[in-house]
């Protein structure tokens, strides 16, 4: 599509969910994806990122350990360099962490288990790149999968991300109130979801792309789409 | 000679017919080849000649029993692959290792056909899990199990069905099932048909790990036998992902002439049963095979059940594009040998001939005439008590009980979203709702009751193809086809072949009844208790899928508002045996056991879908485990709605109360409505007898009998209790 904006969805072995976030970007109009093979060095040519959930590399060492340190991340990075949008959804976002792209780190859930969950989380942050189209406090519907999602980092760290804005969502009831019964996975001050600095870089471990579309939705929403569409705006 | 080291599952018999078939005496890989293919597990020699009772042709079956999957029609150029597998012995001695590797073979199954696997359900049975933490020890780790291998591999695992009794305390049954879709035009065999094709066998490496699976799971669990541990295998969710990806890109090139997995057997089965499905020969070499271990014999390598493993044939010279997918995922691969034109099997280690038997021989094990006789002693223990607890406090005793408690503790370890296809989500209705590439739905579950056939295997057998199509149709699909899983202990007991005789027919003539047809399946013989040596309960299990429209969006099984009119349509009668008031109220394992009818349930299941399309009604449920009491009280729980009820009429001389509110009658649905008139009007001119049983209001459970309130329930507290018990126990 001419003049549409061209997003890159980086496939690593193990990846699973690459085809659905290539599903939910080709329900925006405006918007054409590619399903990129992380040797490809075509990433380089693309507006913007999606790093997919899954598995990469099997989750070896630790969960995006591996995917972070290819060569497939080095040229990801150029492209945050430059402002261009990142995303990166569960393992995505792991992935994210491990490269430094993004502060912290991700542990295992209290519980120890693995989580799928419909959550509503609270839009924290409306500035970045993928919450342009939203309202700060729009309460979103979306499913969570995981196994490692409990957001860690050092106190002084915690309070700066928190005071520049870069927590984005953060898990709530569905009035939006954010409380420790809300809390699915132990993750400090409930933090669903972070930026960098510039906002262009985000990551969330709930599944937009899997809250797309009403069919797929127990409570026929489809906030999911709303981060997607986000890169469309110039606001 | 055979061997001393060798450990041979073969009856006297068969080592003769093998001997005299082949006028000489085979070799130590010989016999371990034949050892693989003959074994219970894989040759299916004590219960072929019943399955052929299975009516397995329809309109919509593309392939029937026989291949790695079932196929069905789904309509718009698609197909739907079905399959069940068990992994009961490896996940009796390691629950985690064994319910993974379970998933991974019942995927390879799927996609061995060239389709792509979309939905895993397990159907689990486990001892007494309130008393025993044995039972609660092999619970978690096969949940685990189940959650760290599907979840790796990015298959939602949709539904399942969890059931609890002391027979399964030793020899848990893990069972689990694949769908998945697929072009029609591109769908694979595992056939060589082509001589000159070369064998590529990829995946992970070979060790010995799962050497004498089948013939493990062909034989009793023995207690105290440590060295079992070595006949599980080892699972690599990650090369299972990188296998499936690279698979389905080679086969959309059109250049993969064949393809088997390896399960139980190993190269034994994949390499006998593709030639001697092709009518053709095969010449392999092991040397080429990729090792785990270097000092490995070539009946190992034969035999080992190592997992990860597909055997692909291809046109030697159009091999390259399919090559070089493997390679790009890194997926390890060789060449291990040609299909040829003799029919015959022959295996060289190190250029020296190690095997040369006739395929057709070691596909076929010779046929096993097994004795079946009823078992003379009553089934039945004790008689129903004088008197029995409040209906109140039964009911809820149920909903507490791990019978019939909320699964979240379950579900929520499995992503059952992955794939963004998951429209009905576990515990959101009776059955799991996936969309389909052409538009459509597909519904699907898996029943049994090994309580019921423990007491009458025939209807137990036919009930729980009964209560997978209800769950199906209660979703607003048609059933199109069913596959089969028929788990009993030691064939040659009389006793036990009886009721694995009773339960074919019974299963055979209720598909017949409602026209479904069976297009595949699997037996697990041998699932006995180690200590005791008590056979588990017979447990037929039953997946049905279903084909519903994509547009609608579908309804679940839950009110939308106060004031809705709640129907009852089938009839209700004293049918308690096996049920759970019985079983878990009042600990009786006796009664008569409910007898599904296919004649009625056929007109039953087309007035439900034609209600459900008129846009009539409101919720839907089925009434199985547990009764209508049961049932009331889960559509009350799932709206978070009261509502209030009258048995009225129900009730008479030849039905109590309790009777009507327990019993497990098959054939009935509960539908809720604001257009009463209308809706009764459907039910009138369908013949289905039905009853309007109240309203939905209010925040309790309210139900009259005999002009008094024999149950009020407050949801809120219900739910709380319904949800507590598993967390309770098992965390």
């Amino acid at each position: 599509m001419a003049g549409s904006l061209r997003v890159a969805v980086v496939r690593f072995p193990g990846s699973n969910c690459d085809l659905d976030a290539l599903r939910a970007l080709r329900n925006v109009r405006g918007v054409s994806p590619d399903l990129v093979w992380h040797e490809d060095s075509e990433v380089s040519k693309y507006d913007a990122v999606v790093l997919p959930g899954g598995f990469s590399f099997g989750d070896s060492l630790r969960a995006g350990a591996i995917a972070a340190r290819s060569p497939a991340l080095r040229r990801v990075s150029r492209l945050a360099e430059r402002g261009l949008p990142v995303l990166g959804i569960c393992n995505g976002f792991q992935t994210l962490i491990e490269s430094g792209l993004l502060p912290g780190s991700l542990l295992r859930n209290t519980t120890l288990r693995f989580v799928c969950r419909w959550v509503t989380v609270r839009v924290e942050n409306n500035r970045t790149l993928f919450t342009r189209g939203m309202k700060e406090g729009q309460v979103l519907r979306m499913p969570i999968a995981h196994n490692e999602g409990r957001y860690f980092a050092p106190e002084g760290d915690l309070r700066r991300l928190v005071s520049e804005g870069q927590v984005v969502f953060s898990y709530c009831d569905e009035g939006g109130r954010v409380t420790a019964a809300t809390n699915p996975t132990g993750t400090l001050l409930n933090i669903a979801g972070i930026c960098n600095n510039e906002g262009n870089v985000v990551g969330l471990m709930p599944h937009p792309e899997r809250a797309a579309e009403r069919i797929l939705s127990p409570f026929d929403s489809e906030d999911g789409r709303l981060v997607f569409e986000s890169l469309l705006r110039s606001d | 000679m055979i061997s001393a080291g060798l450990q041979l599952g073969l009856s006297k018999e068969e080592v003769a017919f093998a001997r005299a078939s082949l006028g000489r005496e085979p070799s130590e890989t010989e016999w371990a080849v034949i050892d693989a293919e003959w074994s219970e597990h894989n040759s299916y020699k004590s219960s072929k000649g019943l399955l052929k009772l299975f009516p397995t042709t329809g309109k919509r079956v593309v392939l029937g029993p026989g291949y790695d999957a079932g196929v069905v029609d789904v309509g718009g150029g698609y197909v739907a692959t079905i399959h069940i597998e068990s992994h009961n012995h490896p996940s009796a001695v390691d629950p985690y290792g064994g319910s993974s590797t379970g998933i991974g073979g019942v995927l390879r199954d799927i996609l061995s056909m060239g389709t792509r696997p979309i939905a895993l359900l397990d159907i689990l049975r486990f001892g007494d899990v309130e008393r025993s933490a044995h039972s609660r020890w092999l619970l978690r780790n096969v949940v685990r199990g189940i959650a760290d291998y599907g979840n790796c591999v990015g298959v939602p695992t949709v539904a399942g069905d969890i059931e609890f009794d002391a027979s399964f305390e030793k020899n848990c049954l893990v069972d689990v099932a694949c769908v998945g879709i697929g072009k029609r035009d591109s769908v694979i065999l595992g056939e060589a048909t082509h001589p000159g094709d070369v064998i590529v066998l990829a995946g992970g490496s070979t060790g010995r790990d799962g050497v004498g699976g089948a013939t493990f799971a062909s034989r009793n669990l023995v207690s105290g036998r440590g060295s079992d541990r070595s006949a599980v295998q080892v699972p690599d969710p990650f090369m299972k992902k990188l296998l499936i990806d690279s698979v389905l890109e080679a086969a959309a090139t059109g250049m993969i002439r064949g393809m088997k997995d390896l399960g139980g057997g190993g190269l034994s089965t994949g390499l006998s049963e593709m030639s001697s499905k092709g009518g053709t020969g095969i010449d392999v070499e092991l040397s080429r095979v990729m090792m785990r271990e270097p000092d490995m014999s070539p009946s190992e390598i034969m035999v080992s059940e190592s997992q990860e493993r597909m055997l692909l044939l291809l046109d030697p010279r159009r091999s390259r594009p399919v090559l070089d997918i493997l390679e790009k995922y890194e997926v390890p691969h060789n060449v291990i040998g040609r299909v040829t034109d003799d029919g015959i099997m022959r295996v060289r280690w190190g250029g020296k001939t190690v095997v040369s038997l006739p395929a057709e021989l070691v596909a076929n094990a010779p046929l096993v005439n097994r004795v079946a006789r009823k078992p003379s002693e009553s089934r039945g223990s004790r008689a129903r008590p004088k008197t029995e607890p409040a209906i109140e406090d039964s009911l809820m005793h149920l909903v507490e009980s791990p019978g019939i408690a909320s699964r979240r503790w379950v579900f929520e370890q499995y992503d059952y979203e992955v794939g963004a296809d998951t429209v009905l989500k576990p515990g959101m209705a009776d059955a799991a709702l996936l969309r389909l590439p052409n538009g459509g739905c597909l519904a699907v579950k898996a029943d049994g009751n090994s309580k019921h056939s423990h007491l009458d295997p025939r209807r137990g057998a036919a009930g729980c193809v009964a209560e997978a199509c209800r769950n199906v149709v209660a979703v607003g699909a048609e059933p199109l086809a069913v596959v089969d899983h028929l788990q009993f202990g030691d064939p040659s007991d009389p006793g036990v072949y009886w009721a694995f005789r009773e339960s074919v027919e019974g299963m055979a003539e209720y598909c017949r009844g409602v026209g479904l047809p069976v297009v595949g399946g699997k037996v697990s013989f041998y699932n006995e208790d180690a200590d005791s040596g008590l056979p588990v309960k017979p447990s037929p299990i039953a997946m049905v899928v279903g084909l519903a429209p994509g547009k609608r969006r579908p309804l679940r099984p839950s009110y939308r508002s106060a004031g809705e009119w709640v129907f009852l349509l089938g009839s209700t009668k004293p049918e308690l045996g096996g049920s759970e008031y019985y079983e878990s109220v009042l600990g009786i394992s006796a009664g008569t056991v409910p007898n599904p009818d296919p004649a009625s349930d056929s007109r039953t299941y087309d007035t439900v879908r034609k209600l459900l399309s008129a846009g009539l009604v409101s919720a839907v449920h089925d009434c199985s485990k547990g009764g209508l009491a049961v049932a009331l009280a889960e559509l009350s729980m799932s709206s978070g709605r009261g509502a209030t009820f009258d048995l009225g009429e129900l009730i008479g001389p030849s039905l109590t109360p309790t009777d009507a509110l327990f019993s497990e009658s098959h054939g009935r649905f509960l539908i809720s409505t604001f257009r009463k008139r209308e809706t009764a009007k459907v039910l009138s001119s369908s013949r289905l007898p039905y009853r309007i049983l109240g309203r939905t209001g209010g925040e309790s459970l309210v139900v009259a009998g005999g002009s008094r309130i024999i149950i009020d329930l407050d949801v809120v507290t219900m739910t709380k209790k319904w949800e507590g018990t598993f967390p309770r126990l098992l965390d």
